[in-house]
């Protein structure tokens, strides 16, 4: 018999601590997956968030580096810089990069770095015990907003994807779901393009992965998937917004 | 003839798998628990599996490895 399917040398042998059902293990999965197949683990280069992921480093089979709230694409910066052969990604939650950290990822995509960013949109502070995010959809519940958010108050969720894709230098940005096995073979496609962009050295690359946070969301982890596809999706459309084919 | 086995103390009883299996022959086995304290993920009838690996696919914990 020939393995069709077995967890790739990419994660390292560690348990993820992720609740049962929480989509970040998928993700890693697929990030961890894809520097494999593009032979590149041996020599990459993560940097870690503050939030659920913070762990990251434990699970990734390549170097890692733990950044400040928000920071990761600053530090990443100065990785790429001094290890230009290495791929270098962040793994950053909406939190981290929406909230605190929107002015970094808005100036590492504004130069150009060559780096890739994993962005996991949960609509939620996962960590923190469920706080509303930037992200957070009109009318969605979180312990910061009990009556659901409120768009006069808080005003309206940010589309990431969109707003980074204006950049002349975020040469790849595209957005992708984990909800079913399609949309998660489709996810592991961006992620591979992603970082052959950032090899290619024509700038910057972001995925953003739609995710979820069933403890948080105080649903099931069936449940959440089927609230992410029905509420999450409509507002954060999937798709491609930037690819290097347009760019010279 | 396709095969796939659990790493079942990895398994945290999310039912993520059962959702997505063609042949819907995988399930939570409600008589044991793992490690974790969870119902762990098993398959019962082995041989309508196609090695199709969606529930591996599925898995947010890779538990599961796929052969044919
Ligand atoms: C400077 C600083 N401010 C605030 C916090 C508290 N904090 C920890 S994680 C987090 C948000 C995490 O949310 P997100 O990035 O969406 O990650 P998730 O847990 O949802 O994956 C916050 C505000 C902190 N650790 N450091
Ligand atoms: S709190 Fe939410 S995002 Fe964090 S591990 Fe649990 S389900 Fe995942
Ligand atoms: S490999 Fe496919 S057919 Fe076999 S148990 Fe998994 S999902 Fe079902
Ligand atoms: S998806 Fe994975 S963790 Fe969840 S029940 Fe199935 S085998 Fe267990
Ligand atoms: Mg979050």
């Amino acid at each position: 018999m020939a393995v069709v399917f077995e967890k790739t040398r990419g994660l390292a042998e560690k348990p993820f601590h992720y609740c049962p059902g929480c989509t970040h293990g998928i993700i890693h999965r697929l990030v961890a997956e894809s520097l494999d197949e593009l032979n590149l683990i041996d020599d990459a280069i993560g940097v870690a968030p503050v939030g659920c992921a913070v762990f990251a480093y434990d699970y990734f089979n390549c170097d890692m580096q733990e950044a400040a709230h928000g920071r990761a694409p600053a530090t990443a910066t100065g990785i790429k810089r001094v290890h230009p052969k290495s791929a270098v990604f962040t793994y950053q939650g909406d939190g981290d990069l929406a909230s605190i950290g929107a002015a970094e990822i808005v100036h590492a995509a504004m130069r150009g770095e060559k780096i890739t960013t994993i962005f996991v949109n949960n609509a939620i502070y996962g960590m923190t015990g469920g706080q509303m995010a930037p992200t957070t959809l009109v009318g969605q519940k979180a312990t910061t907003a009990p009556y659901g958010r409120d768009e006069n108050h808080a005003g309206m969720p940010l589309r990431i994807s969109e707003m980074l894709a204006t950049i002349p230098k975020a040469v790849f940005v595209e957005r992708v779901s984990v909800h079913d096995v399609k949309h998660i073979i489709q996810a592991k496609k961006a992620i591979k393009k992603a970082f052959q962009t950032q090899m290619e050295g024509k700038g910057f690359s972001l995925v953003e992965v739609v995710s979820t946070c069933p403890t948080n969301w105080g649903k099931t982890p069936i449940e959440a998937l089927k609230w992410l596809q029905e509420n999450m999706i409509p507002y954060y459309p999937l798709g491609n917004f930037r690819n290097t084919e347009e760019v010279k | 003839m396709a095969k796939v086995t659990f790493d079942e103390n990895r398994c945290k009883g999310c039912e993520l798998c059962t959702t997505v299996c063609p042949a819907k022959i995988v399930v939570m086995d409600k008589d044991r628990i793992n490690i974790k304290g969870y119902h762990p993920a098993t398959v019962k009838e082995m041989d309508k599996c196609t090695g199709c690996a969606s529930c591996a696919r599925m898995c947010p914990d890779v538990v599961i490895k796929v052969e044919k």
